[in-house]
């Protein structure tokens, strides 16, 4: 298979990376050929295999419905790029369309 | 006296007897990695003061007669994929670079609890993505055996810090086989235990039904040791299993492997590119075992040939979702953007593309971009649920080999460790690595890493042992038993 250069700023937007021209050169050809080597798993039959998403024999586990604590507002704001008393700050998200 | 940084064991016995206290322990190991650093670069964070101030407590401890956990004193080094809240967390990655988690991974609070020295974070492939710890944007880390040749990934640091004498235990993670790999490289042992047997929670995530946190140590008593304090359920982790945990020191002391029945995969023996002085060390563990009275058996995995792209399409996928968390807003690397970039996408686009791009390294994008491609409208059927599909026929054929065998025995990789810049430049070969370490991850079983002998370069090997469910009793038993009848993992390396 290929990727064209377009293909692979297409999946690069739905991925949010903005990538430079260079890494589209390089990462087009990589991709197609990754791609292409675990395109052998289609010559195995699957049609009745359950697909298997975990490794636990478990079903859902629901944790008792009680409070217990949780970080405080400084914690979780601890680490954030920019925050103001109680909320992280963003570029604005609302504004002409785009 | 000289120290033995190389035992955990022999630590525990010398600060029983009072022959050295857990300040003296530290002082050396902390000077063993000041010595080594320079050579091999293995670590992301140091913490000499901290190390101190933990090991004084435990000396103030022992002296009062209080009851002392059953790692009191012993240095431990810690993959820098695990949060550890006094300490930077990165995973070696610039998108998490100077940033520190709120809280402790259940496996860190475990080992404080059970009064281990935390000496450092440990470098690694940047979010665990890689097999030879050199896609980490905190720089390269050697080979202790060889410095100029990868200690393997992802857990690369870890590896290499246990095997240049820095401190007899560290914590590595395995989603592929980055416990194990680095561990064969290493001459070490290293375990992936069985998925949900030991917590999660607090281990940054790469592909969360695949990641499991593990033990690496020169030999299994010492490794059992340190899987006996992480191992067990945590209601914190919703995979984590509620099953008991097996006094493991008993399964060490317990060496008789008469009557154990060991699989031995030929198709791995015969597989292209497996390197003859691999094939040789495997032979030679299946000798050893038959002398020692165990059974052998010939047994296959008829679909171990689709564990790599099974995996490359399952991992990339799990890693695209998690990682979508990394959005320059409530943590991490926020990339500033300049007006023409606002106007052209918006801001908040923006900011997310832009951040993402610098933020993350080329291997940690590709997987990104492979995932995001596997699992987007009108192919997610052909990649992601078709390999959904193959991992239950690799489940299978384990179920069916561990029928025959109580065991499995085969290679962990392909050669003995690389040199560094060998395989950067061409990521599939890079992925090949993984081809005998994926299959574990894939059917969430526990697997060893053994030191299996040298190359006529001098480079370690190993062998790998695989068990049903749960019975990480069994690999601690089977691979006790190996090293009381070989000497591969008293090897020292000269650096």
């Amino acid at each position: 298979m290929s990727l064209s250069g377009a293909d692979v700023r297409k999946l690069a937007l739905l991925a949010r990376l903005e990538l430079s021209d260079a890494e589209v050169a390089v990462l087009g050809p990589q991709l197609a050929r990754i791609l292409d080597f675990v395109e052998q798993l289609s010559e195995l039959d699957t049609e009745e295999v359950e697909p298997m998403t975990t490794a636990l024999d478990v079903v859902n586990r629901w944790a008792p419905d009680k409070l217990h604590r949780s970080l405080t507002v400084d914690e979780a704001l601890a680490a954030a790029p920019r925050r103001d008393e109680s909320c992280f700050l963003v570029p604005p998200v609302l504004g002409p369309a785009h | 006296m000289s120290i033995p940084l190389d035992s955990a064991t022999e630590l525990l016995r010398l600060q029983a007897a009072g022959e050295l206290s857990a300040v003296q322990i530290t002082q050396a190991a902390l000077d063993r990695i000041a010595a080594t650093e320079p050579q091999i670069s293995a670590f992301t964070h140091r913490a000499d003061e901290a190390a101190i101030a933990a090991a004084e407590k435990i000396d103030r401890d022992r002296s009062a007669g209080l009851p002392l956990g059953p790692l009191a004193g012993i240095p431990v080094a810690v993959k820098d994929v695990l949060c550890t809240r006094d300490m930077p967390t990165t995973c070696s990655s610039k998108m998490l670079a100077g940033y520190h988690s709120p809280y402790d991974a259940t496996v860190v609070a475990r080992l404080r609890q059970a009064g281990a020295v935390l000496v450092g974070k440990t470098n690694m492939d940047e979010f665990a993505m890689g097999a030879s710890t050199e896609t980490s944007a905190m720089g390269v880390t050697g080979n202790p055996w060889d410095p100029s040749r990868t200690p393997g990934g992802s857990s690369g640091g870890a590896a290499a810090v246990v095997a240049a004498g820095n401190c007899p235990l560290s914590l590595g993670s395995d989603t592929g086989g980055s416990i194990r790999q680095p561990a064969a490289f290493c001459s070490l042992t290293g375990m992936k235990p069985t998925y949900g047997r030991v917590s999660r929670y607090g281990l940054v995530a790469f592909a969360s039904s695949l990641d499991q946190v593990g033990p690496m140590a020169w030999t299994v008593e010492d490794a059992a040791l340190l899987l006996q304090v992480i191992s067990g359920f945590d209601p914190a982790d919703s995979t984590s299993l509620d099953e008991s945990v097996p006094n493991f020191a008993s399964d060490v002391a317990a060496t008789d492997v008469r009557g154990l029945r060991i699989g031995v995969l030929r198709d791995s023996l015969d597989q292209e590119g497996l390197e003859p002085e691999v094939r040789r060390a495997v032979l030679e563990a299946i000798d050893v075992y038959r002398s020692a009275g165990a059974e052998i058996v010939d047994v296959s995995l008829p679909h171990s040939h689709y564990w790599v792209p099974t995996y490359y399409v399952i991992a990339p996928c799990e890693a695209s979702s998690n990682l979508s968390r990394y959005d320059g807003a409530h943590y991490g690397y926020r990339a500033a953007i300049s007006d023409a970039e606002a106007a052209e996408r918006g801001p908040l686009l923006a900011t997310y593309c832009k951040s993402r791009d610098e933020g993350f390294g080329a291997e940690v994008k590709r997987r990104i971009m492979l995932g995001t491609y596997a699992l987007s409208t009108g192919y997610y059927d052909a990649y992601y649920l078709k390999a959904l599909k193959v991992r239950r026929l690799i489940r299978g054929d384990f179920d069916a080999a561990f029928a025959q065998a109580d065991v499995l025995l085969g290679p962990v990789t392909p050669s003995a460790a690389f040199r560094l810049g060998e395989k950067t430049d061409d990521p599939l070969q890079m992925y090949l690595c993984d081809l005998f370490t994926v299959g574990a991850n894939l059917a969430g079983i526990p697997a060893v890493s053994l030191p299996a002998g040298f190359t006529a370069e001098g480079l370690p090997l190993g062998v790998q042992l695989q068990a049903p469910p749960l019975q990480e009793a069994r690999l601690i038993r089977a691979g006790a038993a190996f090293q009381k009848l070989t000497t591969h993992h008293a090897q020292r390396p000269t650096l």
